[in-house]
């Protein structure tokens, strides 16, 4: 079992990067694809602008990217703080 | 050969496979049957995972939607594949950690009650009850347009299959059988695809001719369909119509619906170690990913082929007649998905924006089906489109049906009624529960309550409102006690159900409705998003009623330490 306070530092750890991975995760979809949209409508993307194809398409590869970045950035947290399976 | 004994064989042969791997993967413990025994590699549960959450309604539903409604309907593509970020960061890897079987088991130890559990079982039922009901008469529309059958007969035929792989593998043939059946449904939905926009744009990956040139305007595909819906009169394709509040909701309502929808939770629980339900998660949302990224141009385009169809010589110039309709227009007429009404009687086929003069009427749900069709595709693509459909609803079927059973079996017989039941009998109530779940799905999908679509809605509403946050709650939260879990659920439930009854009509009898679905008086808030505020009423309650109340016991606290540690993570049990 791991101490306590090697855990404690371990789940602070973890929360702090769920809180950065939430903000992308927000600004990607609901922010870029629907609240920010009309200041993004100037750059045009192939018949459109930004805003809609961060809705239809930019969102998704986003999470993507976020859920393997943060699966490595979980496994290196682990063996850190020694909390590995 | 004719399309008929086309179809035939391509849907024949894919059943073929799906018996054959439920012969191979029976289970005999709990442990496989709950949980596929905890050692399903994370790309092949990702793959599974897939094809458990496509079901008819993102296979058949979804581009259909988007091709009518536009930029509008985003909120689908963003919501259905958020959720699953939401998963691997704030429930998946705990919930495997917590090693048992089902979502309301978590819920009724992390807040000793056995009433928090049962309220959970509840929301799962609803949910899970009236999502299977959307499956099973999918199946039935597949077979009796693509068969040829009645759909009751094709209704057996797919519950035949269900039952089993189902019942006789449980979780683990479940699996298997899902690998198989994402691989059919991706291959149906990526080909025509293929074919469709290499037609339109040149480029053969859809994703990207989405964004790329039409071959006939020379113009970006986007603004050329944008050019033909407004010289028609139809409401915007690029344009947000929605309110801005009200797609904001919905995109939160869908996320957090998905994340909480239990029949893709325990989908973690079947992966051997915690650092796998994380990975599990992204290769689930790849294997999404693949179609939804295909999705929104299959939409574009499908609604394109639609209105060059209809207007062959431009929408400037004359519809085509109703004598000179192609026959795939003919083959759809006959299920009613599609109808065609002369109102200024011209004989020719009108189809504008304005309601009082349009005269075509297409189904959301047959733009994905008839696409082959439409774009005049082989008949060997059209049959597999066919098999995809199916494999899309059958697999969620089972899954939906996987969780209704634990449910039963595991919450409700071994939790509340007889704790002392042996395994091999929990094992047989497990399959006698799944056996009625696939009857009473079966009889409500050959009888649909008329409210069918309308309560996927209330499916997501409840996972949203009840279930997400009191997982959430239970992980991240040390001070949330049964009191708090227990009225937060319960004020979320019952706040989701009225503002759904109250626009929607009470049971869903249209005429009890008080207010219309954008009613300004809710700032235009429409039901289907009102999910999102009823999990915040639900994270409130919760945590003014825990710090009125007593603290959480301690060795309650060293369960909420321990999950959040992977270290010492076992394989699921039921002890």
């Amino acid at each position: 079992m791991a101490d306590k306070s090697s855990s404690n530092a371990y789940w602070r750890a973890n929360i702090r990067t769920i809180q950065l991975y939430l903000v992308i995760w927000f600004v990607s979809s609901f922010g870029l694809g629907i609240l920010l949209r009309p200041m993004l409508s100037g750059i045009g993307v192939g018949g459109t602008d930004l805003g809609f194809w961060f809705a239809q398409q930019g969102s998704i590869i986003v999470f993507l990217i976020l859920i393997f970045a943060y699966a490595a950035r979980m496994n290196k947290l682990d063996k850190e703080h020694g909390v590995e399976e | 050969m004719d399309q008929f004994t086309l179809n035939l064989l391509v849907v024949g042969a894919t059943f073929a496979l799906y018996f054959g791997i439920a012969i191979w993967a029976r289970a005999g413990s709990t442990a496989e049957f709950y949980a596929a025994g905890g050692g399903v590699h994370p790309v092949l549960n990702g793959m599974a995972t897939g094809a458990d959450w496509m079901s008819a309604a993102s296979f058949i539903s979804m581009a259909g939607i988007i091709a009518f409604g536009g930029y509008d309907t985003s909120a689908y593509l963003m919501g259905w594949t958020g959720g699953y970020v939401l998963l691997a960061m704030l429930l998946a890897p705990y919930l495997r950690k917590f090693g048992k079987f089902t979502v309301p088991e978590f819920i009724g130890d992390r807040f000793y009650s056995g009433t928090a559990r049962v309220i959970a079982v509840i929301c799962l039922l609803i949910a899970s009850i009236t999502y299977v009901i959307g499956q099973m008469s999918g199946v039935g529309v597949a077979f009796s347009r693509f068969l040829e059958v009645e759909a009751s007969t094709g209704l057996y035929i797919g519950a035949a299959v269900v039952f089993a792989y189902a019942v006789l593998g449980g979780m683990k043939g479940i699996t298997y059988t899902q690998v198989a059946q994402y691989v059919v449904l991706i291959i149906a939905y990526t080909i025509p695809a293929v074919f469709i926009s290499l037609n339109l744009t040149g480029n053969p990956i859809p994703a990207l001719g989405l964004f790329s040139e039409a071959k006939t305007s020379g113009q970006p595909l986007l603004t050329t369909l944008e050019g033909l819906v407004t010289d028609l009169g139809f409401k915007s394709y690029l344009n947000q119509s929605d309110t801005t509040l009200n797609m904001f909701l919905f995109t939160v309502s869908l996320m957090i619906g998905t994340a909480g929808l239990p029949h893709v939770i325990v989908r973690f629980f079947t992966v051997p170690k915690v650092s796998d339900a994380r990975s599990s998660a992204g290769w689930a949302l790849v294997f999404i990913a693949l179609l939804y990224l295909t999705a929104p141009a299959v939409a574009a385009m499908a609604r394109m082929n639609l209105i060059n169809t209809v207007y062959p010589e431009g929408v400037q110039a004359a519809p085509l007649s109703y004598e000179a309709r192609p026959d795939w227009v003919k083959n759809w007429e006959k299920t009613g998905l599609l109808k065609f009404e002369d109102k200024n009687g011209d004989g020719l086929i009108n189809y504008v924006g304005a309601k009082d003069a349009n005269e075509l009427t297409v189904n959301n749900d047959i733009m994905v089906l008839a696409n082959p069709e439409i774009a005049q595709l082989p008949g060997w693509v059209i049959a597999l489109v066919a098999a995809g459909g199916l494999a899309a609803a059958l697999s969620t079927a089972a899954g939906l049906l996987m969780a209704i059973s634990s449910a039963v079996s595991h919450d409700l017989i071994k939790g509340q009624i007889n704790p002392g039941i042996s395994e091999k009998g929990e094992l047989l109530a497990a399959r006698i529960s799944m056996a009625v779940a696939i009857v009473v799905a079966t009889y409500l999908g050959l009888n649909p309550p008329g409210f069918a679509a309308q309560t996927v809605a209330l499916a997501f509403g409840l996972a949203a409102s009840s279930i997400f946050p009191a997982l959430m709650m239970g992980i991240f939260s040390k001070r949330i006690n049964s009191k708090g879990a227990v009225a937060g659920m319960l004020a979320g439930l019952l706040s989701t159900i009225v503002y759904i009854f109250l626009h929607k009509g009470w049971f869903f009898l249209a005429d009890t409705a008080s207010f219309s679905d954008s009613d300004p008086l809710f700032l235009s808030i429409k039901s289907t998003s009102f999910g999102a505020i009823g999990a915040a009423i639900n994270f409130a309650v919760a945590y003014f009623v825990s710090n009125a109340s007593d603290e959480v016991p301690a060795d309650v606290q060293e369960l909420v330490e321990s999950i959040r540690i992977p270290k010492g993570a076992g394989a699921a049990t039921g002890h």
